[in-house]
């Protein structure tokens, strides 16, 4: 009998296709009710620090530029009370192959796609990782299907994506683009049951341990350079791979830095509305990825997420758009580093934070990304103006996304805007008892949850029961 | 150009999910929209845009669709210039180096 093609049809396949795809058997890590072992999953599945870096410096992955920040610096400190105004210090990831830190994702994933004998991966993105992986896919001689969300209804596209679809096939991927619309993920099965290829997720093990490398990396040259470790490291966060995967190489490193996270705040915009595609002017690192990710890791295109950010975030904070614009425009001509800028939601963050600590104190940014034509500031500028967005100078906080980006009138009024994890803390929970269906916990569920949570078991269970589960 | 050749690169266009069978959870706005996909590949007969065809993509698949671009390129920039950016750059010189220039 032919297979249901239909979207329902391999929607009910999903699973299958995946397990094929991916080659782990993510079923060996389940625990009995909701939960799984994601540490011995992360284990198993994935590989030592030292078998990364060796399979990352023969594939021009890892080894970049720990760099100080000192007019950046300089400025934050003139906004900072006596005493206070960190080091800043910047990991130029952008030096990678295929120009970010996604690299590192990639080349683990592609290693292991290689290793067991599949022709060709596939991805679903619309980002630097599709680079990434055509570039590692290139080197490995493997086949490369890219499915971007590019266009809205009218083939408009924001000339970020147009410059990632230009990218992947530079490094010779087949590129697959659509229109606005989760669907995409269906067509990704699709094609991934057509060809048998490897499902190169940004979220399987092997794409979260690449990233382990890179917070290794920066505390050993932290300590080279400085003499000490970092006080804090900040993420750019969108799906939750960066934050996971950093934290999870500094502790290894053995340090213990504050981890904190920074999203663009697009709250209000729906990502999957044809209109609001293009009213956006970050397609990345913003809080329509960030929010949805964190509360629930496993919406993922794998049967179990290894970004998971509530264990390994510290701190979240938001910043605007025009801010990271203006970080940017500094980030090039204060310290001669034309990078970003989604990549740079992070140093905004950071040069706001570095304000708040002690001057011998260090942050740590942990990455650039490649700048080039529609991947700038000044061509996503302009598409946001020809789209009718208003551009002006102003107050940062009273910008309204899809309808203006305020840029700051002066730097001092940069903020990262805290948010409350508590808060997401709670909705991860509510969506643990909605998409479970719980109407009683065990004590592995209990346990599973204060892992997911890093909340203390009285939490857990005043949480679990205000949506009335038995506890 | 207008007219394809058997073998030259073009993009064909095909709709995934017409309008109104969209994914249940997607806005309103969207469901009103055709799913569309575009891909590149080699034209496997002699056409003109608005034909549906057959490719071959980098990968060797086969595709069908109406073609709709011969020898698709790039076209996106670095934009029109956006004056603001250039008065953040004088203003952040003046912040930071002012008093040496």
């Amino acid at each position: 009998m032919a297979k249901d093609m239909s979207y329902e049809g391999l929607n009910a396949r999903k699973t299958e296709i995946m397990q094929a795809a991916i080659g782990v058997d993510y079923n060996a890590f389940e625990l009995p009710g909701i939960g799984f072992d994601y540490e011995r999953m992360m284990r198993e599945a994935g590989y030592p620090m030292e078998k990364m870096r060796e399979i990352q410096r023969s594939h021009a992955v890892g080894d970049t530029p720990l760099i100080e920040l000192r007019n950046l610096t300089r400025l934050a400190r003139r906004y900072a009370p006596a005493g206070k105004g960190a080091r800043i210090f910047l990991k130029d990831e952008a030096c990678n192959i295929s120009g970010s830190f996604k690299a590192r994702r990639a080349s683990i994933s592609l290693y292991q796609a290689k290793e067991k004998g599949y022709k060709g991966v596939i991805c679903a993105t619309s980002g630097n990782y599709g680079a990434a992986v055509a570039a590692q896919a290139a080197l490995y001689g493997l086949k490369c299907i890219v499915v971007q969300e590019c266009y809205d209804s009218r083939k408009v596209g924001q000339p970020e994506i147009l410059e990632k679809q230009r990218i992947c096939e530079a490094f010779g991927a087949e590129v697959v683009q659509l229109t606005v619309g989760p669907e995409l993920f269906t067509t990704t099965l699709k094609l991934l049951e057509e060809t048998g290829y490897f499902n190169a997720s940004l979220y399987t093990p092997f794409g979260i341990a690449g990233i382990e490398t890179l917070g290794y990396e920066l505390v050993e040259q932290c300590r080279q350079i400085a003499g000490r470790d970092p006080d804090a490291v900040v993420c750019t966060n969108a799906g939750g791979g960066n934050i996971t995967g950093t934290c999870r190489g500094v502790r290894k490193a053995g340090c213990g830095a504050r981890m904190i996270g920074a999203s663009i705040d697009l709250r209000g915009l729906h990502m999957a509305s044809d209109h609001d595609f293009n009213r956006k002017s970050f397609t990345t690192g913003h809080t329509g990825f960030g929010m949805p990710f964190m509360t629930w890791p496993d919406r993922s295109d794998c049967p179990r997420n290894a970004a998971r950010v509530l264990r390994h975030m510290d701190a979240f904070y938001l910043v605007k758009q025009g801010e990271t614009f203006y970080i940017t425009e500094a980030l090039a001509c204060l310290e001669g580093y034309e990078r970003g800028p989604a990549g740079n939601t992070s140093l905004t963050a950071a040069f706001s934070l570095a304000q708040q600590m002690d001057r011998d104190q260090i942050i740590v940014v942990q990455e650039t990304e490649y700048t080039g034509a529609g991947k700038h500031p000044m061509a996503q500028l302009s598409f946001a103006r020809q789209s009718g967005i208003d551009i002006r100078f102003g107050n940062p906080d009273g910008d309204r996304p899809g309808e203006s980006i305020i840029l700051p009138e002066d730097p001092g009024q940069i903020r990262a805007r805290p948010y409350d994890l508590d808060a997401c803390r709670r909705s991860y929970v509510k969506n643990c008892v909605n998409n479970y269906h719980m109407t009683a916990a065990s004590e592995e569920d209990i346990q599973f949850i204060m892992d997911e949570t890093r909340e203390d078991r009285s939490f857990v269970t005043e949480e679990l029961r205000k949506h009335g589960v038995a506890v | 150009m207008n007219a394809a050749k058997k073998g030259d690169w073009v993009q064909i266009r095909n709709v995934v999910l017409p309008a109104g069978s969209r994914a249940p959870h997607v806005p309103d706005d969207t469901q009103r929209c055709d799913l569309v996909m575009w891909v590149k590949g080699a034209i496997q007969s002699d056409a003109q845009v608005g034909d549906t065809v057959e490719v071959v993509t980098m990968t060797g698949r086969r595709e069908t669709g109406v073609l709709c671009e011969v020898n698709p390129g790039y076209t996106h920039t670095y934009g029109q210039f956006v004056p603001e950016l250039h008065q953040i750059q004088t203003q952040l010189r003046q912040l930071v180096f002012g008093g040496e220039q």
